[in-house]
């Protein structure tokens, strides 16, 4: 049977056998945490510790700065020794907040309430996750509870869990769902409540067996929730694309998934909504995948954030000679790290270490036109097109092709033989434009 | 466990990872693709197909190392091009003048539109055309196939602007057999090749296995051959209904530079559309024009022209059959 998927996309290398069985070990403290204020979309959290305060595991340095922010949590007890710039992983300097980690601390977190969710009204529920610090797991890092109150004029008819995972080496939210799967399920059904939602599908892609396995077996029999195997495909995890293999629907243009009834969570999410209500304790560590073929030994890790990605990639073993590239997130739409002092963020779904050989840095050829790329492009650009567009500057043709429904999943410049940086070249014009659009108002 | 070195780290953008086809990989799959179809010619006409052919080939590869960027030279496309042209050319063409059709091919054709990627007619093409009209005769002195592989047909080493002295012994084509003597030929000689013609015109079935060869791995687009041929198949069936006298599909498929053209010409990514509609349009267009310009042309073969002509339209075509894009309208829902 051919299983629910989306047109176009591409099959990359998935990568994924050097950490898909291996069970998520939990990694020991640092000796210092950094924690940027900005992690989430929307506004950064604003600072509420100074230079000397000690720190218990679970305490804020952040608070949430309006509706769309969250507060920032220190994920280890110790003393806050520095407040600055500091590398952040996209490339830029952001102020953050360091902690040296106490090294004889317990590390157990001040005593607190743990909220009982059936008791609590939708009001209540989405104060708790927002106040736990919940955001977007899967790389966006868009804060939860937002998407937990949608407004009223859409009703939502259908959850959707994201378990695709369409990201080559990356397994942290596989492992997850093989490992969590009654802590999945007790999240979706948190959700479901707060969100008076009646229906939940679960979108896994078919190449994690174990994991469909595992969800069916928690399947709760009060609850209407379906586990939905998925085709293998990139990007599969591309929320538009999971909605339309879940429900048929495109959503439309420009529009939010809301505005055809249906919110999409990511599983790993759902585990951390699960774990406020299970433990009270906000989120300040994460699952990451650390692998790659450059790296010496890969692990699926629980790692606390503000984990310095040095400090990680030598905890699994450093790195091979032939090791080129550092990259957090998956190697379709991660980011390369020019700084390994650069720390774990709540939205890090794994750090790959990438081989010389294995880098697209490589020569770059004329477009000859071949429309590999609008073969590849799930939402049906001309990437092509665009391409010769953005060369030239020409920003507001691009707006008339489209750039706007780009969303820069990089599998146009995936399959071009020709090597040409296509996702770059339009990012690059989507700031142009939003540049442009900022000086006219 | 040796250190992170960040100072060794590479950055790139994303996606960091890319599929292993690269355009260098892609020409130089064509060009081995197009020895099966050289040796075919050299089956037929011997030791002429090879320097004709190869002739072309030096003609077009000096002339995109002199005026082409850097080392273009290693993309291959240059090297198809002069292949290509060899091709289309007769075994009995002296072979300065196909060393000149090469080079101009590759001048006029690619390297003033700025290079690889940006011209918009099939660089062999525009080579064959300037031949055609600079040397009609020679262009159309078809010599015989057969015979001992080191028979040199036509006067192949004729100087520049000699008048070359055909003494070979010369056979019509088979569309020239028709359309000047309304003689047909049999069809088994035509897919097999045996006939009298240019010196890829000859190797129907190669040429169509090779062109398998080539779709299945992506290196060329299906859509492209496909539409031409049912398009020719198509009118030239209904013709052939309406009038007996006219070709039935299967010679007008087979006789010519049609299988060369649709299956590596006409194909050519720079020079025709790259939404898959337009493809089918493109392809449709051109086996049109050819079945046109055959039966009703001044001209007993119309393959080449019928190409150039659609490559000028692929803007058209391409801004015509953009795809719809993703959570936008379905044309014609409201």
């Amino acid at each position: 049977m051919r299983s629910p998927g989306f047109r176009h996309g591409v099959h990359p290398p998935e990568a994924k056998e050097l950490t898909h069985r291996l069970p998520i070990r939990r990694m020991p403290y640092p000796d210092e945490i950094v924690l940027p204020l900005r992690q989430h979309a929307g506004k950064p959290a604003t600072l509420c510790v100074k230079v000397g305060d000690h720190v218990e595991r679970g305490d804020p340095v952040g608070l949430a700065d309006g509706w769309v922010s969250v507060p920032i949590h220190s994920s280890a007890a110790g003393v806050v020794t520095d407040i600055g710039m500091w590398p952040h992983p996209d490339g830029s300097m952001a102020t953050a907040v360091r902690i040296a980690v106490d090294r004889y601390a317990a590390q157990v977190p001040r005593p607190r309430m743990v909220p009982h969710w059936e008791g609590l009204s939708t009001e209540e529920v989405v104060r708790a996750v927002q106040e736990a610090g919940v955001v977007g797991l899967g790389g966006a890092a868009f804060p939860t509870h937002v998407k937990l109150a949608p407004p009223a004029e859409f009703p939502v008819h259908t959850l959707i869990i994201n378990g695709a995972e369409c990201e080559p080496y990356l397994t942290s939210d596989h492992r997850t769902m093989a490992e969590y799967p009654a802590r999945v399920m007790f999240g979706i059904r948190v959700m479901m409540h707060t969100m008076q939602v009646t229906r939940c599908v679960v979108g896994v892609e078919r190449n994690k067996p174990d994991a469909i396995e595992a969800l069916r077996g928690a399947l709760p029999t009060d609850l209407d929730i379906t586990i939905l195997p998925l085709t293998v495909k990139y990007p599969q995890g591309a929320e538009k694309m999971l909605i339309q293999a879940v429900t048929g629907v495109e959503v439309p243009s420009g529009k939010l998934p809301v505005t055809v009834g249906v919110v999409v969570q990511n599983v790993g999410s759902v585990a951390a909504i699960a774990e406020v209500f299970e433990t009270g304790l906000p989120l300040i560590e994460r699952i990451v995948t650390v692998s790659g073929h450059g790296l010496l030994k890969p692990a699926n890790l629980i790692v606390p954030v503000g984990t310095k990605l040095k400090d990680l990639l030598a905890y699994c073993g450093g790195l091979t000679p032939e090791a080129a590239e550092v990259i957090i997130g998956g190697p379709m739409m991660g980011q390369a790290q020019a700084n390994l002092e650069a720390p774990v963020l709540k939205g890090t779904t794994g750090v790959v270490v990438l081989q010389r050989n294995d880098t697209r840095l490589e020569k770059v050829y004329p477009c000859i036109h071949c429309g590999r790329c609008l073969d590849a492009c799930p939402v049906f650009l001309n990437p092509s097109l665009l391409g010769d567009l953005a060369r030239v500057n020409r920003y507001d043709d691009m707006t008339d092709a489209h750039l706007s429904d780009c969303m820069l999943c990089g599998s146009c410049s995936y399959v071009c033989p020709s090597n040409i940086p296509l996702s770059q070249l339009f990012q690059a014009s989507k700031v142009a434009l939003r540049r442009a659009a900022a000086g006219a108002a | 466990m040796s250190a992170p070195r960040p100072s060794g780290l590479v950055i790139t953008a994303s996606p960091h990872v890319r599929s292993q086809d690269s355009t260098p990989v892609i020409m130089w799959n064509v060009v081995g693709t197009l020895v099966p179809v050289i040796a075919a010619a050299a089956w037929f006409f011997g030791i002429s197909a090879l320097l004709v052919i190869g002739s072309a080939a030096i003609g077009a590869l000096i002339t995109e190392r002199v005026f082409g960027r850097g080392d273009s030279l290693a993309d291959g496309s240059a090297v198809i091009t002069g292949l290509l042209l060899g091709l289309t050319l007769p075994a009995g063409m002296p072979l300065w003048m196909a060393a000149l059709g090469g080079a101009f091919g590759i001048g006029f054709g690619k390297i003033v539109w700025g290079g690889l990627g940006q011209n918009v007619f099939n660089p062999a093409l525009v080579g064959r055309a300037f031949l055609q009209a600079a040397f009609p005769v020679a262009i159309t002195t078809w010599p015989t196939g057969g015979g001992s592989f080191w028979t040199l047909r036509g006067d192949l080493f004729a100087l520049p602007f000699m008048h070359p002295v055909t003494d070979a012994i010369t056979a019509a084509t088979p569309l020239g057999l028709l359309k000047f003597e309304g003689q047909g030929t049999d069809l088994t000689r035509l897919v097999i090749g045996n006939t009298g013609g240019s010196l890829g015109e000859t190797a129907a079935v190669i040429i169509l296995a090779c062109g398998a060869y080539l779709a299945f791995r992506g290196y060329l687009n299906w859509r492209i051959p496909i539409s031409i041929f049912l398009t020719v198949a198509a009118l030239s069936t209904v013709i052939h209904l309406v009038d007996a006298q006219r070709p039935d599909a299967l010679f007008m498929l087979f006789s010519g530079g049609l299988m060369l053209g649709a299956v590596y010409m006409a194909t050519d990514m720079v020079t025709s559309p790259v939404t898959n509609r337009g493809r089918w349009v493109f392809g449709a267009g051109v086996g049109v024009l050819v079945v046109v310009i055959r039966l009703w042309g001044g001209l007993p073969e119309g393959v080449m022209y019928a190409i150039l002509f659609m490559n000028a339209l692929v803007p058209f075509i391409n801004r015509a059959t953009q795809p719809r894009v993703f959570g936008s309208a379905r044309k014609g829902a409201a």
